[in-house]
């Protein structure tokens, strides 16, 4: 059989499963709707928080963008698990003593103001819409590169099943559609990574394997293979990386205070019934999102070195049939620059823009060497090839020669880390709709059905919204990523951080710091991300900050505005004193 | 009173706890896997250099470790002073 059949056998199975699930697990109050009833178990929480927070992007791009920035890779590496520690001991154990649904609940009770709970709810929701587009983007593409299916369509049928799920059965449908889909993509990722793992370095396990001796017969360390391949191409040495020291300080703290802040992370620990459960759910958390991120690295690093073997100095005559294939996509692009019918790989991008293929009556043109031809400008540099960074997970069951459902499962895998990601978002959303905005803002009797109806109703819509620039993605898409993480650096965390550990800080010192710390940061990440990007080089940054990394520094300022201007102001009243108070002891 | 002053030593002793994990934290991923991470690569663990490997594998199992340590220690506190949900 081939890949798309085991690929419509593969995912029909598992959306049939979460289907299952979200029959099974309707919910009928608000409490079941937003934190299921408070009643998941640590370890089957530690699961859902997993999958909620690995996305698409997690699955299907990082390791492709560790295996083309080598060191560097350390800022996603590091920055999206440390942050966990932050969560353990800082956030999880109080804000789950605080006992109520939503992060804008805990920053409007704990400052005694509307106006701190609206600025809250209106950052929760720009940090959510920014990230549920991207989930959705993700689903179209894999449905569209594995089923051919249109990419309007491939949203559409990845809607469909979150609205299910998402709508019927809240946070309780979402958390065990959630420890199943963590079972379907962890078991996604291994798989090629152990078969690839053992070939090129006969040890299975891939975190040992990239450490050891290549089987090739050289003798020599895999690493080692590697960056001296990187030097006779031209690159930098893959383990050492071409980012400023400060630049990756500073994006590391950015990222690593993001995820603390993220309220689709944070509201996780909400679901559990103690304090003591919060604190092991997220070490729970760690060890199984841990397992992905100690194997993408190896993943990197196993695909940089297959590729570069496969294709450099190579004829193109000589390439394996899956070369042609994601030519086709215009992922993965050559042009004969010196028309030697060799492929040159070397630093530098090799056309302008990316690939555009030359069809004529919709018949992809060739080359001189029956190449794919595409219509871009080619640069001056000597590189030939480019590599869209996606194919690095996608590709590897095929670079390797593994079986066609390996490359299936990736598919299955792939929708499974963006379709659990998209749902926790979308309940962030609905929450903060209908408990934060028309509950407490306008409507303060409504009842228990008629907030559960809202939530319903704002999960439906944001379900649609949410489809939309998945389909029409807006063109900063990938640009703003920095901007949910830079946001919830900025705004969130000093604000929840100051709220438990300094029992003095008053609403005037919070709403300041977090004012401050947003505009910063969001005028950095604008000017230099979408309205100037010409001057986006480390010669204008502030101090070598990348927009990635300013985050940190609008952490900082937050900091440092709401001390002072908490300072002028008088302490809060007694009883949110004692409310503070109370959240610091488990009982 | 009696109840007050044991809080507060509570307090103080999950603060203590607090700022001891995250140097550590703080040590391993910045200091280990950033800032020295040029020196630490002169040595080799394996096939890997140290530097290297602390920044994309070390310092998350480091992370992992710290958790647990963290919840051991607090769930022993919370019997001593007395605040465990499970006494309630």
């Amino acid at each position: 059989m081939d890949v798309q059949v085991w690929t419509y056998i593969l995912v029909g199975i598992t959306f049939a499963i979460y289907i299952g699930i979200a029959i099974w697990s309707k919910a009928g109050s608000t409490s079941e709707f937003y934190v299921a009833e408070g009643a998941v178990k640590p370890l089957t929480n530690g699961m859902a928080t997993a999958a909620d927070w690995m996305s698409a992007a997690s699955f299907l791009s990082m390791a492709g963008l560790i295996s083309f920035m080598g060191y560097d890779g350390a800022v996603y590496l590091m920055g999206w698990t440390g942050g966990y520690v932050l969560l353990a001991l800082l956030l999880a154990p109080y804000l789950r003593k605080f006992g109520k649904f939503t992060v804008p609940d805990f920053i409007g009770d704990r400052y005694y103001s509307n106006l701190a709970r609206t600025i809250a709810v209106i950052c929760a929701l720009i940090v959510s819409f920014t990230y549920v587009a991207g989930q959705m983007r993700g689903v179209g593409l894999v449905f569209s590169k594995f089923l051919e299916v249109d990419i309007f369509w491939g949203v559409i049928i990845g809607m469909a099943i979150v609205f299910f799920y998402a709508v019927l059965g809240g946070m309780k449908g979402i958390t065990y559609t959630q420890v199943a889909q963590y079972c379907v993509l962890i078991f996604a990722f291994m798989v090629p990574a152990f078969f690839i793992s053992m070939q090129l370095t006969g040890s299975p396990i891939p975190q040992i394997g990239f450490g050891s001796v290549a089987s090739d017969g050289s003798g020599m360390y895999l690493l080692d293979k590697l960056d001296q391949l990187h030097t006779e191409l031209g690159f930098a040495e893959y383990t050492s990386g071409t980012k400023s020291i400060q630049d990756v300080f500073f994006i590391t703290v950015a990222l690593m205070v993001g995820t603390a802040g993220l309220p689709h992370v944070i509201v996780r620990f909400f679901t559990v019934p103690k304090v003591k459960d919060a604190r092991i759910s997220v070490g729970y958390a760690l060890v199984f999102i841990a397992i992905l991120y100690t194997t993408a690295p190896a993943i990197a690093v196993f695909a940089r070195t297959n590729l570069i073997e496969t294709v450099s100095e190579k004829p193109y005559s000589e390439m394996p049939e899956w070369f042609n294939t994601w030519e086709e996509t215009a992922l993965l692009n050559w042009v004969d620059k010196n028309e030697d019918g060799i492929i040159n790989y070397a630093p530098g991008a090799a056309i302008v823009g990316s690939p555009e293929i030359v069809r004529s009556n919709g018949e992809i043109q060739r080359g001189q060497h029956n190449e794919v031809m595409i219509s871009n400008e080619a640069t001056i540099s000597q590189n030939e090839l480019y590599v869209d960074r996606d194919i690095m997970v996608l590709a590897n069951p095929e670079i390797a020669g593994l079986p066609a459902w390996v490359a299936a499962l990736v598919a299955a895998g792939g929708l499974a880390a963006a379709l659990s990601t998209a749902a926790g978002l979308l309940l962030v959303i609905s929450t903060s709709v209908s408990h934060d905005l028309i509950k407490k803002q306008f409507n303060k009797d409504l009842s228990d059905k008629a907030e559960l109806r809202y939530a319903r109703i704002a999960a439906a819509l944001a379900v649609v919204v949410a489809g939309y620039f998945g389909i029409n993605p807006p063109g900063f898409v990938a640009q703003v990523v920095a901007i949910a993480f830079g946001l919830a650096a900025a705004s969130f965390f000093p604000a929840i951080i100051l709220g438990i550990f300094y029992k003095k800080m008053n609403k005037e010192g919070a709403l300041a710091g977090m004012v401050a710390g947003l505009l910063f940061t969001l005028s950095y990440i604008v000017f230099f991300k979408i309205a100037f990007p010409e001057y986006n080089t480390p010669e204008y940054w502030w101090f070598g900050i990348s927009p990635e990394g300013i985050g940190t520094l609008g952490m900082i300022l937050n900091l440092i505005v709401a001390l002072l201007v908490g300072a002028i102001f008088p302490e809060p009243p007694g009883e949110v004193q004692e409310m503070v108070e109370g959240i610091r002891y488990p009982r | 009173m009696e109840q007050e002053k044991d809080l507060k030593g509570y307090w103080k002793k999950n603060l203590q706890y607090v700022g001891v994990l995250l140097s550590i934290w703080f040590t391993v991923s910045y200091g280990f896997g950033i800032l020295l991470a040029p020196w630490f690569n002169n040595f080799k663990m394996g096939g890997f250099k140290l530097g290297f490997w602390f920044a994309q594998q070390g310092s998350i199992y480091v992370f992992v470790i710290l958790i647990f340590v963290y919840v051991y220690l607090m769930n022993r506190l919370d019997k001593q002073f007395g605040v465990s949900e499970e006494d309630a």
